[in-house]
């Protein structure tokens, strides 16, 4: 009796210390890979043109995702924020509220969540499929580092094009906000732009937005160029490696979002 | 796709990219005035500073001529200390007042100066002698309040 109490407690914690002990390596490895990456990177940026071919896909073709997807979430907000504003006879900050919102949290964190969907999971499916046909292995035998073939241009395009995109992002949902407040609801031209110019300033708010994203780029791009190296070589594998770049970005995204959000505006006067 | 045409496109993206960290820069958050930084320092010490925050604007005339950098609270006096950069280019008088103020009821909090009719001007560093510390709303209140009952008092007799 005890003893079938005893070795189902033994199991249950050997499967919890395995799992720790799995998660830790992991990490480790991952940690590991990172440093190999950027070790790497010199000799990747020997040949650039390879850097700027995964600025192509991951960068310009996700464009069109993040240009409409910023103005949509502006012309939302100023929608909204309009609808709240009004009550108070607030109306006309307006741009402010706008600005803020996407310049501090939605331009980085969206832009950074639909990167992670639209670039991230296809450069872990690119790398899974690639080791899963042995292609990272026959590269290898042709004396090609693949981390400095395949792996470092990859990392490096996603680090260089995400706070560009981000930046896309806010700017032009600062301009579907404009639509909605000063064209549709008719909102004064200059106090929105006034009020804008003086409520949010380059530093702390632009800069502190433009620190985020480059920090969810490094994440994101490690967590899909790690899990695609990482991955099984099987399909289910690849498969399985995809969600879970998908899951694990838009994740380490939200948290790393909070605890940057402490930091730089905790106390902030404004 | 050929190598020039995605050197062109990766070129328009990034150039882009660049143009719109330069519109938050410029656009929305009006770089321009933080590139007259710095400034110089002056020190004003109120009694009571009321709401007054860090990076609240310092207003003469309605104009915004610079920030304050800094509060603090003076042990001995139990004076707050207040540091404000005010933009190069604006000169103050040495008997300059400054008051703290309130845009509207529930509007910003801000530092109003009133240049005065010496001929000296205020260096970097230097103390403004005059201030006007803040109204507050309550204290207001409560003193109108006990005027009007003492008031009141003082005819029933």
């Amino acid at each position: 009796m005890y003893g079938e109490v005893l070795g189902g407690l033994a199991h249950g914690l050997r499967r919890l210390g395995g799992a720790v002990t799995g998660g830790i390596s992991k990490l480790g490895y991952a940690s590991r890979f990172l440093f190999a990456v950027l070790w790497h990177s010199p000799q990747a940026f020997r040949r650039i043109q390879l850097t700027l071919r995964e600025i192509y896909f991951a960068g310009v073709l996700s464009l069109v995702i993040i240009l409409m997807s910023g103005m949509f979430v502006g012309m939302v907000l100023s929608l909204q924020g309009y609808e709240t504003l009004k009550r108070y006879g607030a109306d006309e900050q307006l741009g402010i509220l706008v600005a803020l919102a996407l310049v501090r949290e939605l331009g980085p964190v969206i832009a950074g969540l639909l990167f992670a969907s639209r670039a991230g999971s296809a450069i872990t499916a690119e790398i899974g499929l690639m080791k899963t046909t042995e292609q990272l292995a026959a590269m290898e035998m042709m004396a090609v580092d693949p981390l400095a073939r395949v792996i470092a241009p990859r990392f490096w395009g996603g680090i260089i094009s995400l706070p560009l995109l981000a930046a896309l992002f806010s700017a032009f949902g600062i301009f579907g906000g404009y639509i909605v407040g000063v064209r549709l609801i008719g909102i004064d031209s200059g106090a929105f732009w006034g009020q804008m110019q003086a409520g949010v300033d380059f530093w702390p708010d632009v800069t502190n937005g433009i620190i985020k994203s480059v920090v969810f780029a490094v994440a994101v791009s490690l967590i899909a160029v790690f899990e695609g190296y990482d991955s099984k070589p099987t399909a289910e594998g690849v498969s399985t490696a995809t969600t879970r770049t998908v899951v694990i970005s838009s994740l380490a995204i939200l948290a790393l979002d909070f605890v940057m959000t402490v930091f730089m505006f905790r106390g902030a006067g404004t | 796709m050929n190598r020039s045409a995605i050197d062109l496109w990766v070129g328009i993206f990034v150039a882009i990219g660049l143009g719109a960290i330069v519109f938050l820069a410029l656009k929305v958050g009006n770089l321009v005035t933080i590139g007259n930084e710095p400034g110089y320092r002056l020190e004003a010490r109120f009694d009571n500073i009321g709401g007054l925050k860090l990076r609240a604007p310092v207003k003469a005339a309605g104009v915004v001529v610079g920030r304050v950098e800094s509060i603090k609270l003076d042990a001995k006096s139990y004076e707050a200390v207040v540091t404000v950069r005010v933009d190069r280019g604006y000169e103050f008088t040495k008997d300059t007042i400054a008051s703290i103020n309130t845009s509207g009821l529930l509007g910003e909090v801000y530092i109003s100066l009133d240049a005065g009719g010496d001929t000296a001007m205020l260096r970097d560093g230097e103390r403004i002698a005059k201030t006007q510390s803040a109204v507050v709303m309550e204290k207001l209140i409560s003193q109108f309040l006990f005027d009007k009952a003492s008031d009141a008092g003082g005819n029933k007799k």
